[in-house]
Formats: C-alpha cells, sequence, structure tokens
C-alpha cells in the first residue's frame, strides 16, 4: 500500500490513541509514541504498530502516537484507519492485506 | 427456554472505553451502533474499531449486534464485509421498509460468509422498524428470511415520520407496537420495543417497561447500563407465580400420566394455553436464574 497524503485517526480520549502518519520517504519505519503507560506498554505498543504496519505492506512511515491506554486491538484499528487514510482508501479494503 | 433478549444495550461504535467495558454491566444483548452513534466522518473508523474489538475481547454469552448502515450509502456493504469476518451474532438493519430491504443485505451477507468460509446462515439478523411503511410491512419484514432473529421499533423516526412526537403515556407508539409484536409472534421471532431516551427519568422508564411487557415485547433497548435492572426485574417473575406455574404444571403431568382430558387445580379447570403460559413462565425462571429444578424432568 502506498501513502498518498498525511492522515489521523483515533482520539484523546480515555482508552483511545491517536495515530498520526506521514510518509517517510526511503527512511523506514520511524514511531514517535507519547504514553502515560511508556514505561510499562511502550515496547508492546511499538510492536502492536510495527506488525500492523508490515502487514499492510507500509515499509516507510513517520507515525506519532499518543496513547490513552488503548487495548492492543484499539490500536491495531486505529492504525488500520489511519493507514487507509493515508492511502486514500475509502470502504473498498483488502481484507486479505488488513487481516 | 430459547434465548433471553430482555435487554439490548447500545453502545457507539467510536468509543473503544465502552466497547471495552460493555459487557461487565449484564445486558443480554449489546448493539455496536456504527449508523446514527458515528459521525460520517469517522464511519471508518468505527468499522475498524468494532471488527477489531469483535475479534479480540471476549464478550462471553452476551449476545452480539451489530447496527450497520443502509446499503443505500457508501457504508453498509462496507459494514458488512467487516463484521461477518470479524464473527458477529447478529446484523441489524436500520430503517427497514420493505422485505427487499432484508433481502438485499442478505444477499451481500452470503457473500461474504461464502468468501471466507463462514457457514451460510450463521449470521442472524434483525430489523428495525422505524417508519410507517415499515409498520404496515412489519408481517412481511418478519417472514422474510430465516436468518432474522427479531424486529424491533425505532421510535425517534417513527414518530417524527408520523408527524407527532414522543409523549410520556406513549399513546402514540401503540399502534407500531402492536403491529410489530403481532408480527414477530405470527413470524415466530422477537419483539423487542424502543429505547427511552431519558435516563434520568427512571419512574418514566419503569412505566413504560411495565407497558411492553404487557403488550408482549420480549425486551427493550437501553441506552444506558442503570437501565438494565429495572428491565431484568420486570420480566423476572415473582415467586407467587413461579410457584402458582409449577402446581400448574405438576397437575398437567399428573393428568396426562392419569390419561385424564381435563385439569382440575384447586378448584379451577386448567386448559392448554394456561398450561403453556405456566411453562413458559417456568422456562423464563429457569432461564434467568430464579429455580434450578427443569420442569421437564418431573414430568
Amino acid at each position: 500500500m502506498k501513502i498518498i497524503k498525511e492522515a489521523i485517526a483515533g482520539t484523546l480520549e480515555s482508552s483511545d490513541i491517536q495515530i498520526m502518519l506521514v510518509s517517510n520517504k526511503n527512511a523506514g519505519i520511524e514511531i514517535q509514541l507519547k504514553s502515560s503507560v511508556e514505561k510499562q506498554f511502550g515496547k508492546q505498543i511499538r510492536k502492536v504498530i510495527t506488525e500492523v504496519l508490515k502487514k499492510m505492506e507500509i515499509e516507510n512511515v513517520k507515525l506519532v502516537a499518543v496513547d490513552k491506554g488503548a487495548l492492543d486491538c484499539t490500536i491495531k484499528a486505529r492504525v488500520q484507519c489511519a493507514v487507509c487514510r493515508a492511502c486514500g482508501i475509502k470502504e473498498q479494503y483488502d481484507w486479505e492485506v488488513i487481516e | 427456554m430459547e434465548r433471553l433478549r430482555r435487554t439490548m444495550m447500545f453502545v457507539p461504535g467510536n468509543n473503544p472505553g465502552m466497547l471495552r467495558d460493555a459487557c461487565l454491566y449484564g445486558a443480554d444483548s449489546l448493539m455496536f451502533d456504527l449508523e446514527d452513534a458515528v459521525a460520517i466522518s469517522e464511519k471508518d473508523a468505527a468499522r475498524f474499531l468494532v471488527y477489531n474489538a469483535l475479534k479480540t475481547i471476549d464478550y462471553g454469552d452476551t449476545e452480539i449486534v451489530v447496527r450497520i448502515n443502509a446499503l443505500d450509502n457508501p457504508f453498509g456493504r462496507a459494514d458488512i464485509e467487516a463484521v461477518v469476518r470479524a464473527g458477529v451474532d447478529v446484523i441489524r438493519l436500520p430503517k427497514t421498509e420493505t422485505k427487499d430491504d432484508i433481502l438485499a443485505v442478505e444477499a451481500v451477507i452470503e457473500e461474504v460468509e461464502r468468501k471466507i468460509g463462514r457457514e451460510v446462515g450463521s449470521t442472524k439478523m434483525m430489523a428495525a422498524v422505524e417508519s410507517a411503511i415499515g409498520v404496515i410491512n412489519a408481517y412481511s419484514i418478519a417472514t422474510s428470511s430465516k436468518r432474522l432473529i427479531g424486529i424491533a421499533l425505532g421510535a425517534e423516526d417513527y414518530v417524527t415520520n408520523l408527524k407527532t412526537k414522543r409523549y410520556a403515556d406513549g399513546m402514540e407508539l401503540m399502534g407500531a407496537r402492536s403491529q410489530i409484536v403481532i408480527a414477530a409472534r405470527a413470524a415466530g421471532i422477537y419483539a423487542l420495543d424502543t429505547v427511552y431516551s431519558n435516563v434520568d427519568n427512571m419512574e418514566g422508564f419503569i412505566r413504560e417497561v411495565e407497558l411492553i411487557k404487557q403488550l408482549g415485547f420480549d425486551g427493550k433497548s437501553v441506552i444506558n447500563p442503570k437501565q438494565i435492572k429495572p428491565v431484568h426485574e420486570i420480566y423476572s417473575p415473582t415467586a407467587q407465580e413461579i410457584k402458582k406455574s409449577l402446581d400448574i404444571c405438576r397437575a398437567s403431568s399428573e393428568a396426562k400420566k392419569q390419561g385424564l382430558g381435563v385439569i382440575s387445580l384447586n378448584g379451577k379447570m386448567i386448559d392448554k394455553p394456561i398450561i403453556e403460559r405456566a411453562e413458559r413462565l417456568v422456562q423464563l425462571a429457569i432461564a434467568v436464574g430464579l429455580y434450578k429444578e427443569d420442569i421437564k424432568n418431573e414430568k
């Protein structure tokens, strides 16, 4: 999948995570994480984000995540949504890639 | 006893905290809303959130329903694909007006089920009737598909369509409620009542639940956890009702053993509908945990 524009998904409400992403040209995956539980869960949050990006074949992205205590399934959902928005995909998802 | 559907709690589909905690309050069913509770700009976000919640969170025995967007807008089809893939129990159609609305959604569900190898027919459906034409077509909607488990009234749109508003006594909904219960009973599916929006007016809420129980509804849609307990209490049989029903069931059982056609209990004749009601009440008492012994074992 190819990022064609900046995108944002999620909110700053409790139990959510806000994901902002933009193309990183050929500089790989760069994640900037802000979370009140970063010490305990930072590694896991980054792992979930990276897994979703790889699954969706995103190799060069600069991603800013502001976590408010989101579950892994919420992190996945917000990253999937932000990637689809950034790639200009509306409703016509390739579920084989997402799953 | 068939599944209890006394309460169906509405949960906005784009709220991660609510999706996580919704099953803690004891509603019989949860309805994750992708339709009216979600802004147009967030339809995709809610769809991904509900999809991942369904695949990850263990909701136990709670029935999970997702209200999708209608097929006449760009979101409906994608909603169906996502929630069928995620293994939802029931898809709820908004603003159902004819049986063709059901059949069109059913065709998409079946297409996805076949594509992903899910058993065809395993995704159930329910219809929400929210207009005069929907009420007129209630029976044809209720009998349109084997997947249909229930038919619900959506009162806010319905009263607007009727050129009235909601009143405290609910008289404006009487015709629609009766029509929906009759259609559901004739079709052998559940009848579910609309929401009561004023969460602070518990007195009015309780009055409305008592009314819909009297009309024959199986349960009510709720929008706040605090509305769950009163509905369950009203739908629970009393100790006196359970005792009376058990006496009737035992008398019926005894009469059958003795080959008697006419049953009498405490000097009163008991006929088939009374026995049927008593058996249903005992089954309900078992289902809600107020009576332990299965009446069938006593026969």
